[in-house]
């Protein structure tokens, strides 16, 4: 079946099978290989993407399902920063991605890029959380280098209730 | 994991969800939010040749005044079940268990409606639908059709709706002022619960639901019993293992989770009346 999805601004429309799930669909169709599959059973998180401005597993999800929706993966996050202004650093990238950089909130850097997605989900849903919120907001995110304590830190930082 | 092969097709309203239901019979599954079904099809324990997607109806997300009850439109997302006011003034036990839904992008996908027809005695709603005993409308070929949580779980993964029925509306009573307590005891944050329970006391009437107590979600009636007849929340909370049949499996024993039941339910009452 033809499948339309705006990811990251743009129209990726791609034939695909039915069961193609939304994260086969970004990496195989569109070649945006950011979004890694993890456990692939909607466990650990790396393969959050934003559906319409909310994080979400594209594990778990057809592409079918959102055929008509936006998209957003960590290739486009900078790019929204920028368009809204509110990019910042060296690199110019979005304020989390810029924390996570700053405060080291990585080590093997597999689960990072959901880890950033659903970061910046959670603060849009609860802009000044404390630090009970971003670890209780990020327990669908598993970092196996078990290396939260930078990855909030990363996260109370971008909110500007740094600790 | 990729799901066994299937034809997809969205419906547009729930009309055209039944006419293809009726179509495609027991060939066919609907799709919610898919935080169910989807993990069920990549491990292959379902395996529908014909995938409905109902969820784009979107005048089956909502919650409303329904007098003496909340109605909820069966396809409302968690994530607008747990942040809704209506809901967290007259029914705050579903929005504190809701919170316990799976994560947060979980939540974003996954919807009520969904969460209860897969019937899964180990999920939290189930337990909160047996505890303020809320009512389902499913509507079918005939019309709309009434069922009481107590028997809309008939067996694992099974409930009341027939294959040619959508569930519609969750009929949640409202009970502003009651005491409750929702208690989950599992290993992760995300994980699923290794024994919960949902407690709602309104006048001096609990209503206590298990989670993953038996094959299919139930009521802890002997606990029910005991508080009407006047026992402390510890005594009462010793009848919470009688008359169910919790499952063995790599996370507990069949009498840890007898334990876990009594403890989690003595602490939900203990909460529920402070």
């Amino acid at each position: 079946m033809q499948v339309s999805i705006q990811v990251n601004g743009t129209d990726q429309s791609h034939d695909v099978e039915d069961r193609t799930l939304l994260v086969h669909f970004l990496r195989e169709a569109c070649g945006l290989t950011g979004t890694n599959i993890g456990c692939d059973s909607s466990s650990c998180g790396a393969c959050t993407v934003h559906v319409n401005g909310e994080a979400v597993k594209s594990c778990t999800l057809l592409a079918a399902q959102i055929a008509g929706d936006d998209v957003t993966t960590i290739e486009g996050l900078a790019d929204q920063a920028r368009a809204a202004g509110t990019s910042t650093g060296d690199a110019d990238w979005h304020p989390m991605q810029e924390s996570f950089h700053q405060c080291h909130a990585l080590q093997c850097g597999y689960c990072t890029p959901g880890m950033v997605m659903a970061a910046v989900s959670l603060l849009d849903e609860v802009p000044t959380p404390t630090e009970a919120e971003v670890r209780e907001g990020l327990e669908g995110n598993l970092c196996r280098c078990t290396g939260y304590h930078n990855i909030v830190k990363a996260v109370l930082e971008a909110s500007g209730g740094a600790q | 994991m990729i799901p066994a092969a299937f034809e997809y097709k969205r419906a547009a309203s729930a009309e055209e969800a039944l006419a293809l239901l009726a179509e495609h019979g027991d060939e066919a599954k609907l799709l919610a939010g898919g935080h169910s079904l989807i993990p069920l099809m990549k491990y292959r324990l379902a395996a529908p040749s014909v995938l409905i997607d109902i969820g784009r109806l979107t005048d089956l997300s909502y919650v409303n005044d329904g007098g003496d009850h909340l109605a909820v439109g069966a396809l409302t997302r968690h994530r607008d079940v747990e942040i809704n006011d209506l809901v967290g003034a007259q029914a705050p036990l579903l929005a504190a268990a809701t919170r316990h839904v799976g994560d947060p992008q979980v939540r974003h996908r996954g919807t009520l409606g969904g969460s209860l027809v897969h019937g899964d005695p180990a999920s939290d709603l189930p337990s909160v639908m047996l505890a303020m005993g809320a009512t389902m409308v499913v509507t079918g070929p005939n019309g709309p059709r009434e069922i009481g949580a107590d028997d809309f779980f008939t067996g694992f993964l099974e409930t009341a709706v027939n294959e040619d029925e959508l569930l519609t509306e969750i009929r949640v009573p409202k009970m502003p002022d009651a005491g409750y307590s929702f208690q989950k005891f599992n290993r992760r944050a995300q994980d699923w619960a290794i024994v919960g329970c949902a407690v709602v006391v309104n006048d001096g009437q609990a209503g206590v639901g298990l989670v993953n107590m038996d094959s299919r979600p139930v009521r802890a009636a002997a606990v029910e019993a005991a508080v009407a007849s006047g026992a402390s929340p510890s005594e009462a909370a010793d009848a919470a293992a009688v008359d169910v049949d919790p499952p063995a499996d790599l996370n507990a024993t069949v009498e840890f989770r007898q334990h876990l039941a009594r403890v989690l339910t003595r602490r939900g009452l203990e909460e529920a009346t402070a």
